[in-house]
């Protein structure tokens, strides 16, 4: 019995090492010579490794990084200020017509991200929120926010109604209930929709290519794209920006490996 | 979820509501209403921004698929009223029934690979073995990268003259091919890259799907005598299908608007050979210089309803899997 579970494993590292083969190919690339970059067949470890791709990105994408964690940042405040008290009522205050919005909300999750950029973009270029910070805060909020409510809804109806009851009996109205009693407690949901609000804010290439491509403030993904784009061949600066803005993906999956697992299911089926 | 529980819920509400309020009619009704603006008034934020940056840019969208828009349009204010021409004309695109063809085979392809792939795997991950945990977080990096980066680094994986997939393919005796830049082979390369990323979700989701399945039901297999294939189609797979439905649907809305992974890869091209839809709809907005606005608004409507009907599908499915 023992024998065959550790044969499973090594089947399963076997998958799992198939699986991250890109990941680990992109490492290897970055830390490649410009030199040998051409080479046939390439160095399938790192050989002779140079940081020159890495020099790149510290000389040129450093106020994309910026951008980057601004408006990721941003996103996160916006989403959550927008949906933990959507959530709550939803959960717990039951709004008549609640199962409208809810209905609104899923639907909103559907729509094509290129239809809302172009919606955005006629929008914005009336009120010159093209090219800010706050118009790519508030493109990339609608990807998070209709999933946060969501999370919110399904992580607050957990919490039980007693909790509620004495907070009422002590004299809180639903402000302060909310405030100090609800959003203690909600700690999970918070993390998961700060989690996913801020990867995809950060990973958002549609939004900042439509509305954020004029000069000046561009995320990292802009970044990159301008790298490939102009027919550069260095490929291993490309890998090294690439690798740089997955950090943020790796630190979230080490730190909050369960809050991960627990928003792709929360998002898609009943808890 | 809450849709149940709201309707269900709210004789339950009254009850309660009742037993704190002394039984006058008009206190009754008023405290009815405070409890209501209260509960809206948590809302209120949330509405406001769906009608702003939900509805309005909707709404702006058919505006523009409804007129003929120019870049001069926007500065002078005045688009002349173009009713559904727009619509026919790009029904009758050259571009379309490519686009139409390769959004259909991108998606069908995509989903089917994914999933076989995701079940496959959250099969495999069930029986728990040292580092399973830990393995299976792993899978979920590709799901968590940067679109971008993982289609950056596809594209030069598949480098027709310095990627490793071609040093492959030559190490092992095949001719190497043109993926990125051959007409047949382009929208193959945009799947291999968009099932990679999509394995992790539905992992994720079957996994958790298999976990609600009770213990005993295979056990009580087991002692009955089948053997593992048998399990998995008798037993294991017909379980699965509520939850199997709801993550091919999902998996039909997000592919349909996968939008970054063919626009780095391929652009869309050559030619139209790995045009879907969603990169139409932007080449006519954003990709040339004489950009034509009411042309793509009017190619992603119709993706809109595309994706609203499938939406409308999937929330019936969600709401059959709750009552059972």
């Amino acid at each position: 019995m023992k024998r065959r579970s550790w044969w499973l494993t090594a089947v399963g590292v076997l998958f799992t090492a198939a699986m991250l083969f890109p990941v680990y190919w992109m490492i290897n690339v970055s830390l490649t010579q410009t030199s040998n970059m051409r080479k046939s067949p390439p160095n399938l470890i790192p050989v002779d490794a140079t940081l020159q791709g890495y020099s790149a990105v510290i000389h040129q994408q450093l106020p994309y990084l910026g951008t980057s964690l601004i408006v990721a940042l941003g996103t996160v405040v916006v989403t959550l200020a927008l949906a933990a008290p959507a959530g709550y009522s939803l959960a717990k205050l039951r709004p008549k017509g609640g199962g409208v919005l809810n209905f609104v909300l899923l639907i909103a999750q559907m729509i094509p991200a290129i239809v809302m950029a172009m919606g955005f973009y006629t929008i914005y270029i009336k009120l010159g929120l093209l090219d800010s910070v706050w118009g790519l805060i508030i493109a990339d909020s609608t990807i998070a926010v209709p999933f946060g409510v969501l999370i919110f809804t399904a992580f607050m109806s957990r919490i039980p109604d007693e909790l509620l009851q004495a907070a009422r009996i002590d004299g809180a109205g639903p402000i302060r209930a909310f405030l100090s009693v609800v959003m203690p407690v909600s700690r999970n949901a918070v993390v998961t929709v700060s989690l996913f609000g801020f990867l995809w804010a950060w990973s958002d290439f549609l939004f900042a290519n439509t509305l954020d491509n004029g000069a000046g403030l561009q995320p990292i993904t802009l970044g990159i794209y301008a790298y490939i784009g102009n027919n550069n061949q260095q490929w291993n600066a490309i890998m090294a920006t690439a690798v740089v803005a997955s950090v943020p993906a790796a630190v979230l999956l080490v730190l909050a490996q369960r809050y991960v697992a627990a928003g792709v299911t929360a998002g898609a089926v009943k808890d | 979820m809450t849709t149940d529980r709201s309707r269900a819920g709210s004789p339950g509400r009254r009850r309660e509501g009742a037993a704190h309020i002394p039984p006058t009619r008009g206190r009754q009704a008023s405290a009815w209403w405070r409890a209501q603006a209260a509960a809206w008034g948590f809302l209120a934020p949330v509405v406001l921004y769906l009608a702003a940056f939900y509805a309005y840019p909707l709404y702006r969208n058919i505006d523009l698929s409804i007129r003929s828009y120019t870049l001069a349009s926007f500065v002078t204010g005045d688009a002349p009223f173009a009713g559904f021409a727009n619509y026919v004309s790009i029904f009758h695109s050259s571009t379309f029934a490519p686009a139409l063809i390769n959004t259909t085979i991108f998606v069908f392809v995509s989903i089917a690979f994914q999933f076989a792939i995701g079940l496959a795997l959250a099969v495999f991950f069930y029986r728990s073995f040292p580092l399973s945990g830990t393995l299976r977080a792993l899978f979920l990096i590709p799901w968590l990268l940067p679109l971008l980066v993982s289609a950056s680094t596809w594209s030069w994986m598949l480098n027709s003259d310095s990627g490793i997939v071609n040093s492959f393919l030559q190490a092992v005796g095949a001719a190497p091919i043109d993926w990125l830049t051959s007409p047949h082979w382009s929208l193959a390369a945009v799947l291999i890259a968009n099932i990679w990323i999509g394995i992790p979700f539905n992992l994720v989701i079957m996994y958790s799907g298999l976990q609600s399945i009770s213990a005993d039901i295979f056990e009580a297999a087991a002692i009955d005598g089948a053997n593992g294939w048998q399990r998995f189609w008798r037993i294991t797979f017909p379980l699965l299908r509520p939850v199997s439905a709801i993550t091919l649907l999902l998996g039909f809305i997000y592919t349909l608007k996968v939008f970054d992974i063919i626009w780095i890869m391929t652009r869309g091209g050559p030619a139209t050979a790995s045009t879907t839809l969603a990169i139409w709809s932007y080449q006519l907005g954003f990709g040339s210089l004489l950009p034509d606005f009411s042309s793509a608004a009017a190619a992603g409507n119709v993706l809109i309803i595309i994706a609203v009907i499938f939406a409308l599908i999937y929330i019936r499915a969600r709401n059959r899997l709750e009552t059972t």
